[in-house]
């Protein structure tokens, strides 16, 4: 139980970080390709830790593609925009495949 | 806005979770036995559909209704892989360019196989599937390799499996950590969800086969290799095991592995281990 | 090459059933390839069964029917032993023919 709620707070601080960051990019100015290479590498990253593990998505690649389309349109707003939404399905999946190493076992027919 | 106690409230569950998943025991789950799986997996199959016999899973959607076994009757009077089948015939019997055919890879002439592929291999330490085997004889004799979801593999299995037909499949696993592994490992993919839909194999042919995903009836596992290759109306054409993998997994919005990956390898081990006893009715036709 | 027609005609009292599998794209010209380039229209046209000489079945086929079509029809007429004729013509001007024998 210590553990638990130990937890708990770190979880929703780190979810308050995202919710803040997401509605901070879009009050500031325009984003600069600077801001896209960043988030793109973020996303990219995340993408690659999904392809260790054997469990991408094809809705990742999908906006990642988004994502650099927009950046070399100009678009840098909506390219970081595509790239902040590929990381956050790249790290969905990531949660999928390690709550899967184990969960599959409740599943088998015995 | 009460978006944050919505999430506060989910990742306590996501904690819990994995706090409870990390605190089970680790224990007899964890010992490998094809034997009591394969028999409890087709226990389940025979329990779930009491008026089928075991061969008849084989037929996979056209066993699990009258209707559909009428239409079934009348595609096997006139199958649609037939094009194939004859292709397949014909490509088996053609020499490659150093004299040599297919029919020098196999035991028997690569004539009723069908039934003892996948097999593993002990000298590599790993699982031996028949489309890689046919791949490797015509590289071995200096043609290029095949696409493994393509029509020409297709064309090749269809023979090789309609020669085999009625022969029950007859996997076996050596008491060898490497194909216990393997076995394993075939098992975890396919109840291991994946993609953005959050499908594991056995979501569909395991939990619902007989219900409806928008049109089609889905097909129990077990049996459902031994049609293969099939013809899929929906694809218009004969596909493979590797067309079938790679097609599931990006169905569910997944990206496909490279066909005949290790994973893949291990998946049709397993799930032909676990079809033991059953006939092979390749090629087959599915709507 | 392989006929692209498979038949099978079978006489019960005066009337023969016919079933054929006829092996083409049937393309409509409406899909796209991998490249996003339209395939071109390419459909049989005009199908043709024919028994001892007189036409049993015309068939004027667009680009609706199914790729590898299926058909299956009976006949009043047909003996076992006679010949069926089966052709067809495709808008490249494509055609294939095969005679079975009715069993």
């Amino acid at each position: 139980m210590k553990m638990i709620s130990r937890r708990i707070p770190i979880l929703a601080l780190a979810a308050a970080f995202v919710l803040l960051a997401t509605t901070s990019t879009s009050l500031l100015a325009a984003a600069s390709e600077a801001d896209f290479n960043a988030a793109y590498a973020e996303a990219e990253a995340a993408n690659k830790q999904a392809g260790a593990q054997r469990d991408q998505w094809t809705t990742t690649a999908a906006t990642l593609a988004n994502a650099k389309k927009a950046a070399e349109s100009g678009n840098f707003d909506s390219a970081v925009a595509e790239a902040r939404e590929a990381e956050a399905l790249a790290k969905a999946s990531v949660f999928q495949a390690t709550h899967e190493k184990d969960a599959w076992k409740a599943a088998v027919i015995r | 806005m009460n978006l944050r106690p919505a999430i506060r409230l989910a990742s306590a569950a996501f904690g819990l979770a994995t706090l409870l998943s990390a605190a089970l025991p680790a224990g007899a789950a964890d010992s490998v036995d094809p034997a009591a799986d394969a028999k409890a997996f087709q226990n389940y199959f025979t329990t779930k559909f009491p008026k089928l016999k075991p061969a008849d899973f084989v037929n996979g959607p056209y066993s699990l209704n009258e209707d559909m076994h009428r239409q079934w009757v009348e595609k096997e009077e006139f199958p649609p892989y037939e094009f194939s089948l004859e292709m397949g015939k014909e490509m088996f019997a053609k020499p490659f360019r150093n004299g040599k055919s297919y029919a020098d890879c196999f035991d028997n002439g690569g004539i009723g196989v069908r039934q003892n592929y996948p097999y593993f291999d002990e000298r590599e330490g790993k699982v031996i599937t028949l489309e890689l085997a046919l791949n490797r004889c015509r590289e071995a004799n200096g043609e290029a390799p095949l696409s493994y979801v393509k029509d020409e593999m297709a064309a090749l299995t269809a023979y090789m499996a309609f020669t085999s037909r009625g022969k029950p499949f007859d996997i076996k696993v050596p008491n060898d950590p490497r194909a216990l592994a393997a076995f394993e490992n075939g098992k975890e993919y396919f109840y291991t969800r994946r993609g953005q839909l959050n499908f594991s194999c056995a979501s569909c042919h395991v939990q619902n086969p007989g219900e409806r995903i928008r049109a089609e009836t889905l097909a129990p596992a077990l049996g459902i290799l031994n049609a293969m290759p099939i013809y899929r109306s929906a694809w218009g054409g004969m596909g493979t095991i590797s067309r079938r993998f790679t097609s599931c997994n990006s169905q569910i919005r997944g990206v496909p592995l490279e066909p005949q990956s290790d994973e893949y390898r291990d998946l049709e081990y397993y799930l032909s281990y676990v079809s033991n006893g059953l006939p092979i009715s390749g090629p087959g036709a599915r709507p | 090459m392989a006929s692209t027609i498979r038949v099978r005609a079978t006489a019960t009292g005066d009337t023969t059933e016919v079933q054929a599998l006829i092996q083409h794209p049937m393309d409509s010209g409406f899909v796209k390839d991998a490249k996003g380039n339209l395939i071109p229209p390419h459909f049989i046209q005009q199908l043709a069964f024919e028994c001892n000489g007189k036409t049993v079945f015309l068939a004027d086929w667009g680009t609706a029917v199914s790729k590898d079509p299926y058909i299956k029809f009976s006949f009043k007429g047909g003996n076992k032993g006679d010949d069926l004729k089966i052709s067809w013509v495709d808008n490249k001007g494509a055609s294939d023919t095969t005679t079975a024998k009715i069993q």
